[in-house]
């Protein structure tokens, strides 16, 4: 998704995937959507919830060192170690939050993930609105185990916002369906409605 | 892209638009009930609590018929009863509006009283007492003027245009066909309207023709109106709204002349006409014994009906009462007591010794000929026992005459006689546990229709009202009541009376009444049609329009026709 209205763009290809999410590898560092967003990918196409953003070595076995103890500015360091920008590399994890079958969007998990190398694309402003016309991604969210999930699900909520015509209505039926959802974890609920609040 | 019920999302639930127009607006789901609870309906997020009052028409839709049903009770709910203990941040608008409706949420109590079938149209399968209840998750509304029209039915000469549902514009109707077969109650406390809802109601029977009435107008304010201190205005009586149909019958002429009151009759009631059964009747108010007052028995006995209160009262003197006591074998001190008592009725002006007219043959006649009959009691009316002695005596006479009539008919002889409703006021005094079985009242309201004579019963103080003969009323009428056992009687053996008697506490003091029984399908609350307006007099008077008097002797036979026809039978050679 892009936030910006920008077109939709290649961000990277999955590189782990199971039956809840998937993990994309970055081609650029620092590249990866922002947290909540929306992205697609297979064909047919699955959709996620970025739910964690990571930069981190390729190489799990070497460890990042600081190494700007003598520098002046951060850009500095790159500058002097040019082979910095290749060995780490941007990754994010997105929690699978429906697929789209007979061209009918699915909120509920596809028979299998999408496959690993599979081109992970950021959603136009129309294909959110689209998708995130039901709201049964909600409760996958919900339940879907990570610490953050209700982060993950608030960004998720006000990016989708901006793409619906009536950002406030659609907030409402949006905030109505998690109380249901959430009828009896009020404190949760409330700490959702706060961070979603317009 | 078929997501959802809307691609934007912007409304909260389906929105019924195509059921509008059948239908009032939507309320929300069935959740919960029982057929002797009645239903809990979740309020959709849109409908307020606030917009929803008991008493409210309901319609339910099931799968196959739908309900009909009145509010009875409204709650609020939530779904975690922790809400209450730490209530959420609700100074935020926006989840303050997620959580009403959502997590709190109104309900409401609904009693389905009727069942429909789902298809109006045939009038074979018009609206029955509901036996079972619509399943989990039937859709409500509010109810439209078509459903209160399929159940109270139109306004038409059987049907009568009594008030309109609380925060509706639809007119209510009783049928009063059904109304006049049974006894009829009107209750309230003082001021709350009684003599307005009897006003419509006798109005209601007069263009409707089926039955006359005989109204003992205690205050003198049906036959020619009284001052509507409310209003500031004067509410007009039944002789000036229908004066061809209405006839006035006085105690007090000069009450009448002064108020410019129009009467056709004056009333003078001979001693001879009192039987020792209305002196029973009075013996609370004239403060009697049961010795004292059943010594009258004695002296009819010894004098005969036609003399025995004018001899009695003739007596001078102890030595002379004293003497009597012995000759008829009663306790003296209670003939002393009884001599004194009935010597006070000498202060009424209209019993006189032997009346020229007999009251309740005139009354007869003014019926037969398809009248009504106001009687005024001008200041008589302020007397208890006046107004006991004269309404009971009058009545009786005019029973015993329906009665035979009744009897002759079933003999196969003579004709049905047109049905009569009498119309009393301050009742309990009449039907109260200890008088109610002497009184004639008792009798005619225990017997139901079956000599074509009904009771209208006001009253303030129903709780006073023997039960046997509350029982037998058939449609009940009541305003404002606060007295606990005031209520309790008036509900008592109606089906849902727990449920009622929120509603009937709730009343406002003015224009409302609860109005259950035989004229109606359920109970309903209404907002009681304007009485008193130029507007309204053309209305009640226009409707009244299409009313035809029955043919003389067409429906019924007069008191001349059946004297003629019974000395045509005894002398069948002079025909």
């Amino acid at each position: 998704m892009t936030l910006d209205g920008s077109r939709p763009r290649r961000v990277g290809e999955v590189v782990e995937a199971n039956s809840a999410s998937f993990t994309a590898q970055c081609y650029n560092l620092y590249d990866a959507p922002p947290l909540g967003c929306i992205v697609r990918t297979g064909s047919p196409e699955v959709y996620g919830v970025v739910c964690r953003i990571a930069t981190e070595p390729l190489d799990s076995s070497r460890p990042v060192l600081a190494r700007g103890e003598n520098a002046e500015t951060e850009e500095e360091v790159f500058r002097d170690n040019p082979q910095l920008t290749r060995l780490l590399t941007s990754r994010f994890e997105a929690l699978i939050a429906g697929h789209r079958e007979q061209d009918t969007d699915r909120q509920y998990l596809p028979g299998l993930p999408p496959p690993v190398h599979s081109f992970v694309y950021t959603c136009d402003p129309a294909e959110v609105a689209r998708f995130t016309s039901q709201l049964d991604l909600l409760r996958l969210l919900l339940n879907s185990g990570p610490p953050m999930a209700d982060e993950v699900l608030s960004a998720c909520l006000r990016g989708a916002a901006a793409t619906h015509t009536d950002p406030k209505a659609f907030m409402l039926r949006a905030g109505k369906a998690l109380a249901v959802e959430l009828a009896g974890d009020l404190p949760r609920l409330n700490s959702i409605l706060k961070k979603v609040s317009p | 892209m078929t997501g959802g019920p809307n691609q934007n999302g912007d409304t909260s639930g389906p929105a019924p638009d195509s059921l509008m127009d059948s239908h009032g607006a939507a309320l929300g789901l069935v959740v919960d009930g029982s057929l002797s609870q009645g239903v809990e309906v979740r309020l959709d997020p849109s409908a307020s609590v606030e917009d929803v009052k008991v008493g409210a028409f309901v319609t339910i839709r099931g799968d196959n018929n739908n309900f009909f049903g009145v509010v009875t009770d409204v709650s609020l709910g939530t779904t975690d009863p922790r809400l209450k203990h730490t209530p959420p941040p609700v100074d935020n608008p926006f989840i303050a509006q997620v959580m009403s409706g959502a997590v709190a949420y109104g309900t409401i109590s609904v009693l389905p009283n009727l069942i429909m079938p789902a298809v109006i149209g045939d009038d074979q399968q018009g609206p029955s007492a509901a036996k079972t209840i619509p399943p989990h998750f039937s859709r409500a509304y509010v109810a439209s003027q078509r459903d209160v029209e399929a159940v109270f039915g139109k306004e038409d000469q059987r049907h009568f245009w009594i008030g309109s549902p609380l925060d509706m514009e639809h007119k209510l109707c009783i049928d009063l066909e059904e109304m006049v077969k049974r006894s009829i109650g009107v209750f309230g406390k003082s001021g709350t309207g009684k003599t307005f809802l009897t006003r419509l109601l006798l109005v209601g029977i007069l263009q409707q023709g089926q039955a006359s009435t005989l109204i003992f107008d205690m205050h003198s304010e049906y036959g020619w109106g009284a001052a509507d201190p409310e209003n500031h205005r004067f509410a007009k009586g039944l002789k000036q709204l229908f004066p061809a149909q209405v006839s006035t019958f006085t105690l007090d002429e000069d009450s009448s002349r002064r108020r410019q009151s129009p009467f056709d009759e004056v009333v003078r009631i001979g001693y001879g006409e009192i039987e020792p059964e209305d002196i029973e009747m009075l013996r609370e108010t004239l403060n009697l014994s049961e010795v004292a007052a059943s010594a009258a028995f004695n002296l009819q006995q010894k004098f005969g009906q036609r003399h025995w209160m004018s001899k009695f009262l003739a007596l001078d003197g102890r030595d002379s009462i004293f003497e009597m006591a012995n000759e008829i074998q009663v306790q003296p001190n209670a003939l002393g007591a009884l001599h004194n008592r009935l010597n006070r009725l000498k202060r009424f002006d209209f019993l006189v010794e032997s009346a020229n007219q007999d009251a309740a043959n005139r009354v007869v006649e003014h019926l037969d000929q398809g009248r009504h009959v106001v009687l005024e009691f001008g200041k008589y009316g302020r007397d208890l026992t006046a107004y006991m002695l004269v309404s009971n005596l009058l009545t009786r006479r005019i029973h015993n005459q329906y009665v035979d009539r009744k009897e002759e008919v079933e003999g196969g002889q003579g004709r049905d006689p047109r049905p009569l409703v009498i119309v009393i006021e301050e009742a309990h005094k009449f039907l109260s546990q200890s008088v109610a079985s002497h009184t004639i009242f008792g009798t005619i309201a225990r017997e139901l229709r079956k000599y074509n004579v009904t009771l209208m019963v006001i009253d303030q103080r129903p709780s006073g009202i023997d039960s046997e003969v509350m029982s037998q009323v058939g449609t009940r009428l009541t305003c404002l009541l606060d007295n606990e056992r005031d209520i309790e009687a008036v509900l008592e053996g109606t089906p849902g009376s727990r449920q009622l008697r929120t509603v009937l506490a709730r009343l406002e003091p003015k224009q409302q009444a609860l109005i259950f029984g035989h004229a109606l399908p359920m109970p309903v609350v209404i907002h009681t049609r304007e009485y008193g307006s130029t507007n309204s007099y053309e209305q009640l008077s226009r409707s009244a329009a299409g009313w035809t008097p029955p043919a003389p002797g067409d429906a019924m036979e007069t008191q001349k026709e059946r004297l003629d026809r019974e000395i045509s039978e005894l002398f069948p050679e002079d025909g």
